[in-house]
């Protein structure tokens, strides 16, 4: 009995080891090299399945693409890194991103894809060398339900700057019992919505202080963060709850408060078309506006802040054909139907094609109409925590609209962004 | 047959041996090597000395996070501890439904640490908005009661069985004997009962001061070190470090100060086991 039953063990391991050898991936040839792509965004993962399955098929190249856990990109692209088999095509989010992976990027300069490349203010260029492009370029501002706004008398023409959305939002609160919506939905603090506010929002002041007085790396002055106080005060007392509960709100219930109609404004961007599809048609993009410079001709904030990387350490090989790829991805006719349409994408490359997305027409419209976009200088500011410090601050004062905590908003703002440098440079 | 199984035993061990040199010995000591590197990835790591360590005594949310750790440490360790063997004794005593109980204060034990975090906080904001106190994001008071209401929660069912068993081992002819001598309920437990279960309080003590020092998912999903760091453990403190930092010289600190959370989680238990097991009594 015992011999049988060490035999049946015995039998178990070798036939485990000889399904270990035979599931082994077969080595792709030398001389091809391959492409392995660390995916960011986790709505476009079977998008970039298909069309690497597309490639493969076209031109015999195996491309892997593996999608990271939102949220988890970071963690999932350093153990990836670590392994024989890394990435040869992955994402920063920016110059603070970079400074992580500096050493892992390999030069764009000279490349084909590079050259399809709209202008160099779409690339990260740091020391004279091509690190990154961006390969999506998104919008945001104040998404406004133009049907409610009607109800309650007014249009997107009457907003056309921080005065005017101050007026129609607050008399929408004076309002709101009879009218049965409220002017802003939740401006949640939540880990799930509170960059719109200690990011995107932040941003407004932050572009605003560069344009006038000049970038000084490793300082801020906060010049514009009374403008910046003036519009958190317009959301949170002007919205379908109470500021004290903001710290818990979800960005979920946001998105539900829009699509259930209790509110008129709601600020995000390009990439929130997908969630309010059930309502799209009554919603419009309007410029954010905090009351300071020519707001008459200010139009979305554009940008981006997601840059390909080509992993530097690969081999030469994977590297060619990494670039290959990426060309294609950018210059067939397949791989822009894939990023144009099927992702929804507006990329910064010669021959995009024209977006199905509403808020992107839109903020392709404010430029022709001669509107100056905002850019996305978000990416510069010095770390994740000077962000976690200036919406934790933002928080509290929303909970309580004191002096006090607004001076600890500013302190985070201003000190915190020098002492956040010096540590991130120092 | 015992002469056998010594000439064999390096063949039995190999397998567990392999296992750990594997999964814990090598990383242990390949952690303690970056921990002087700076690094993005551990292949590619540059020897930078101790300048890590000497950061790590520099970095006061990683000290704040030290005292808060202790501090929630000596609270959570008595409370669970102190009530466990109060169910434990009151479940030992033959009352109706005692099989029911057990079960329904062993039960949140199964629950994974990140849901239970994400429950209790609806629970605690709920209480708060209620009483209209400032919500657990703004408010380390509450987020320092809600861990310790949280973790209590959790692990009491888990201390309980374990005393349980001991209480079960407790001689019956020694409790009857104390009782022969006149020994009240009070001196039964204090001088028989709880001499005679001692190394299940070692078991308890230790295994709850090493899940308070190692305290993670709980904290993580409750309040996420919120608001400023203040309610941030040091685990949490070291994951924040390692991944949440852009910039080559996170890494390196965030792998000191795991190394010395290591040294110190294992120098503490230490002490505890020989301090409990010096009271141990043999049967």
């Amino acid at each position: 009995m015992k011999k049988l039953l060490a035999l049946l063990l015995a039998g178990a391991m070798a036939l485990s080891m000889v399904a270990c050898g035979g599931s082994e991936p077969a080595a792709p040839e030398a001389e091809t090299g391959s492409v392995y792509y660390l995916n960011f965004k986790p709505e476009q993962d079977a998008q970039w399945q298909a069309l690497a399955e597309a490639y493969t098929t076209e031109t015999g190249v195996p491309v892997t693409v593996v999608t990271a856990a939102s949220g988890e990109y970071e963690t999932t692209l350093m153990a990836e890194m670590s392994k024989d088999e890394a990435p040869t095509l992955f994402q920063v989010n920016g110059p603070v991103g970079l400074a992580n992976w500096k050493d892992y990027c390999y030069d764009f300069a000279g490349s084909d894809v590079y050259n399809e490349l709209s202008g160099d203010s779409f690339a990260l260029i740091e020391d004279g060398k091509v690190y990154g492009i961006a390969y999506v370029v998104e919008t945001y501002g104040i998404i406004a339900n133009t049907k409610l706004l009607e109800a309650a008398g007014y249009t997107t023409a009457d907003i056309a700057s921080f005065a005017d959305l101050k007026a129609v939002a607050e008399d929408i609160t004076a309002r709101s019992a009879e009218l049965g919506f409220a002017a802003f939905s939740s401006a949640g603090m939540d880990g799930s919505s509170d960059w719109r506010f200690k990011t995107h929002l932040a941003n407004l002041p932050l572009t605003f202080e560069y344009q006038t007085e000049g970038i000084t790396p490793g300082t801020v002055k906060g010049t514009y963060l009374d403008n910046y106080r003036a519009i958190w005060d317009l959301y949170i007392n002007n919205s379908t709850c109470d500021p004290a509960e903001l710290s818990a709100k979800t960005g979920n219930d946001a998105v539900t408060e829009m699509v259930e109609g209790k509110a008129v404004f709601y600020q995000n961007g390009t990439w929130a078309a997908g969630d309010l599809a059930a309502i799209i048609d009554d919603l419009t993009m309007i410029p954010l506006y905090i009351g300071v410079g020519d707001e008459a001709n200010q139009g979305l904030c554009t940008g981006s802040e997601n840059y390909w990387c080509v992993n530097s350490q690969a081999s030469q090989a994977d590297i060619d054909a990494t670039l290959a790829f990426l060309n294609w991805c950018v210059t067939s006719e397949t791989g822009l139907n894939g990023m144009c349409k099927e992702m929804g994408f507006v990329i910064p490359f010669a021959k995009a094609l024209e977006a199905d997305n509403k808020f992107v027409q839109e903020a392709n419209a404010m430029i022709a109409a001669g509107k100056t976009p905002v850019g996305w200088n978000f990416p510069t500011m010095p770390s994740e925590e000077w962000k976690n410090m200036v919406g934790s601050a933002l928080t509290a004062y929303a909970a309580d609209q004191t002096d006090d905590n607004w001076a600890a908003v500013v302190k985070n703002f201003v000190d915190g962004w020098a002492a956040e440098y010096a540590l991130a440079n120092g | 047959m015992e002469k056998a199984v010594k000439k064999y035993s390096p063949i039995f061990v190999l397998p567990t041996l392999l296992a750990f040199t594997i999964g814990f010995i090598v990383p242990f000591f390949e952690g303690l090597y970056l921990s002087f590197c700076q690094f993005t990835t551990v292949k590619n790591a540059k020897w930078v000395g101790i300048s890590n360590y000497t950061r790590v005594f520099a970095d006061e949310a990683f000290l704040h996070s030290f005292g808060f750790t202790v501090k929630y440490a000596v609270v959570a360790i008595v409370l669970i501890n102190v009530i466990a063997l109060g169910l434990a004794l009151l479940l030992t005593r033959n009352i109706k439904g005692t099989n029911i109980f057990r079960t329904v204060f062993f039960m949140p034990n199964l629950i994974g640490g990140i849901v239970l975090g994400y429950i209790w906080q609806i629970l605690i904001n709920c209480v708060l908005a209620l009483v209209g106190q400032p919500l657990l994001a703004l408010n380390s008071q509450a987020g320092y009661w809600g861990i310790i209401i949280l973790t209590a929660w959790q692990q009491i069912g888990y201390m309980m069985i374990i005393y349980i068993a001991g209480l079960q081992n407790v001689p019956e002819d020694l409790i009857e004997a104390a009782q022969i001598d006149g020994a009240t309920q009070w001196e039964t437990f204090w001088k028989v009962k709880l001499p005679m279960i001692m190394s299940s309080i070692t078991v308890c003590v230790f295994l709850t001061l090493t899940n308070s020092f190692k305290l993670f998912d709980q904290n993580l999903a409750l309040t996420g070190g919120e608001p400023n760091h203040l309610t941030e453990m040091l685990a949490l403190n070291i994951y924040q470090t390692f991944y949440a930092r852009a910039g080559l010289q996170w890494k390196g600190l965030g792998q000191a100060k795991a190394v010395l959370f290591c040294l110190l989680v294992v120098v503490i238990s230490f002490a505890q086991l020989k301090a409990t097991r010096s009271k141990e009594v043999q049967q």
